[in-house]
């Protein structure tokens, strides 16, 4: 049963993990999926290992990806890579920071949204929802910022070997 | 999350989708005590236009939201697994009253410990104290059981509790919200029998009781929410709240049952269910707590082993406890342990504890983090209050050496929650060797995202409240030496003021003030709007 596609997004406190799954859960939705998004936050606000998972399809039952069925595993942060492989299949994209070339975000904070660029190059999601949700999601102030962020991580994935 | 929340269908969490059928249902009062996974909903609620108030703890707040029950509005209580345990005693009276406004009592179980020390099975309180429980699948259901819980408690003037669980917490799924309605008009109406419960009332107040227990079972058969998915006929699965999901998804080709209204069980229903089956298994997070009642009821079901008592369930776990296999787990991934923010005040303190030696009874909240290296200073930590209990109980049994290291850290929310009596105690009944309470006021409750509280003067919308004045609480509650500390003022020697106290024999308060690093900005933010509105209001 693959009808169901499951992202699991990893990082540490503070590096915008919460706030990038739900904008990849409210991209899903807009697009007329069913959508579950999981998370486990409390200690993890103090700079612990954060992972929040988001699931759509047509029917969605458990809101957690089971271990070895993340169809993306998406890593803010190097540290976080090893202990989070084992979400993957074995066939499984992973999207590391390394897709983003070094000094070309204007502004670290938005590295979140980059990084769901580069994942949006790899969903079956218009990028119209992702923008959406986007700017559902941050103060307006950011919205451009953030467009810009998200189309340089797009642009860098989209030109990515392999 | 948007201002949209009010209108079409929407992705919400389990916490949202309350707040925003609370309001739609027009609840006249929110109240709670913030605890992980609980605390969004008030604070949504708050956000969405609800009025909403954070308690000093979960019992104050129970008992506010009966009075408002009592009065025939429609109120919402809110708190953690563990502050239910605070709640218990009003909880076991409040079933006995005939409340007539609606009463939905919010229990966040938090089965893996994501942020609490113990997983208790709040269904448990459920059956001890007699109230209805729902627990919902989803955030529609969390959506739909809270206009449920009002309907039901209004209808049987009961109280009816809502039992969350982490992952329908701070899940994300589709909701679709109803109409809404205002809250009711309400003037009091006086009902002695029905709601003082000396014995002459609470005698015939706990057969009204069993009595609406019997007849909401009745409605729970008739018409309670449920859901039967039939498939294989070899196996039947029996399922609620979140396992019922996970449930779903690891075994799609047995046939599902699962129920809402999970106290008084329907048990006829579950019954029929069960009689069609060669294989019937209970799949639940937790105690074995339906198991356990369906056996008792003479229906032969299979539980799981003891291993799946522990910890979350996910659809990996149900597919070994579907397939019978109880073989060793895969170890979960070690993440990085959270810690204590870079240039937070509390370090000094936990150096300071160290470097002295000294035997910490510890308490609950982000300082509790003082446990883990690079301080590893912390030797006990049980519920909310008990450092300074705890403390005192060391200082009365250990030998006086060892005695005058003992030193009880408390935050500023959890002494408001559940110091104040620790501080009592500690001025009735001083241990020979005096003892020392330090209050690490951050000025916020830090470990649930910067919640107020009646210490930071702040309501809970951050609008200016009177202050609980620390310093005069310890002086009042006859503590023989007081003294407040400002972190950040230059020149403090923490180290050398705290063992100045262990050399007294006399009973210390010591307030260790700086705000929470990460709540500073946002603190300084609504001060600022609070004297702008000060010096717009009129005076007089």
């Amino acid at each position: 049963m693959h009808s169901t596609t499951n992202i699991v997004i990893a990082g540490l406190g503070g590096q915008g993990i919460i706030t990038a799954s739900d904008i990849l859960a409210e991209a899903a939705f807009r697009a007329g999926f069913d959508v579950k998004k999981s998370e486990l936050h409390g200690m993890s606000q103090r700079g612990g290992s954060v992972t929040s998972d988001v699931r759509f399809g047509e029917r969605v039952l458990s809101p957690m990806v089971p271990a070895g069925q993340a169809d993306v595993l998406l890593v803010l942060e190097p540290s976080q890579v090893e202990i989070n492989r084992p979400l993957m299949r074995a066939d499984g994209v992973l999207l590391t920071t390394d897709v983003i070339p070094p000094d070309a975000l204007k502004n670290k904070k938005s590295l979140n949204v980059a990084m769901l660029g580069a994942l949006s190059s790899v969903l079956e999601i218009a990028e119209t929802h992702w923008l959406a949700a986007v700017h559902a999601h941050l103060a307006e102030k950011l919205h451009r910022l953030n467009d810009e962020a998200f189309a340089l991580g797009r642009r860098a994935s989209a030109s990515m070997p392999g | 999350m948007t201002d949209s929340l009010t209108e079409s269908r929407q992705l919400l969490s389990g916490d949202d989708a309350v707040a925003l059928a609370a309001l739609h249902a027009g609840t006249t009062l929110g109240v709670g005590y913030p605890g992980t996974p609980s605390t969004e909903i008030l604070e949504t609620f708050d956000r969405l236009g609800g009025r909403a108030q954070w308690s000093p703890n979960e019992k104050t707040a129970l008992e506010v939201g009966i009075g408002v029950a009592f009065a025939g509005a429609r109120s919402l209580v809110t708190m953690k697994h563990v502050g239910l345990n605070v709640a218990a005693d009003p909880l076991f009276t409040a079933t006995y009253t005939d409340v007539d406004g609606g009463l939905v009592i919010v229990s966040a179980d938090d089965p893996g410990m994501a942020s609490s020390q113990n997983e208790q099975d709040n269904r448990r309180y459920a059956r001890a104290a007699g109230i209805p429980m729902l627990e919902p699948v989803d955030s529609q259901q969390a959506y739909d059981f809270t206009w449920l819980g009002f309907e039901l408690s209004e209808r049987w003037k009961i109280p009816v509790m809502l039992r969350l669980t982490t992952r329908v917490c701070h899940s994300l799924t589709p909701v679709q919200p109803r109409a809404p309605i205002p809250p009711k008009a309400v003037k009091f109406r006086r009902d002695v029998p029905a709601r003082v419960m000396i014995p002459a009332y609470a005698k015939p107040a706990h057969h009204r009781l069993r009595t609406k227990l019997a007849e909401i079972a009745a409605w729970n058969e008739a018409e309670g929410p449920m859901e039967t998915e039939m498939g294989s006929k070899t196996l039947g699965i029996i399922s609620t709240g979140i396992s019922a999901m996970h449930a779903r998804e690891a075994a799609p080709e047995a046939s599902h049952f699962t129920f809402g209204l999970t106290y008084p069980l329907p048990i006829t229903r579950i019954r029929e269910f069960a009689q069609q089956f060669e294989r019937v298994l209970v799949v639940e997070e937790g105690d074995p707590v339906l198991v356990e009642e369906l056996r008792t009821a003479g229906i032969p079901v299979e539980g799981k082993t003891e291993r799946f008592r522990f910890g979350e369930l996910d659809v990996a776990r149900v597919h070994r406890i579907v397939t019978g296999d109880d073989s060793e787990e895969p170890a979960q991934p070690k993440g990085k342990p959270p810690e204590l923010c870079p240039g937070c005040s509390h370090r000094n303190v936990f150096h300071a504890l160290r470097e002295l030696d000294c035997i910490v009874a510890g308490d609950i909240g982000c300082y509790t983090l003082g446990v883990l290296p690079p301080f590893s200073a912390m030797d006990t930590c049980v519920c909310m209050g008990a450092s300074i209990t705890t403390g005192l109980g060391l200082r009365h049994a250990l030998p006086e050496v060892q005695a005058r290291r003992v030193v009880s850290v408390i935050g500023d929310s959890t002494f408001v929650h559940s110091g104040l009596t620790g501080l009592a105690e500690m001025a009735y009944n001083p241990p020979e060797t005096g003892h020392l309470v330090m209050i690490l006021d951050n000025e916020t409750t830090a470990m649930t995202g910067q919640q107020e509280h009646p210490g930071t003067g702040r309501s809970l919308n951050h609008e200016r409240a009177d202050r609980m004045d620390f310093e005069a609480v310890g002086r009042a509650l006859g503590i023989a030496y007081v003294e407040l500390i400002d972190e950040s003022a230059k020149n403090v020697d923490l180290k050398a003021r705290i063992a100045d106290c262990l050399a007294r024999n006399e009973t210390a308060l010591m307030i260790v003030r700086q705000p929470c690093v990460l709540a500073a900005p946002k603190i300084r933010l609504y001060e600022k709007a609070a004297d702008q509105q000060c010096a717009a209001a009129p005076a007089g």
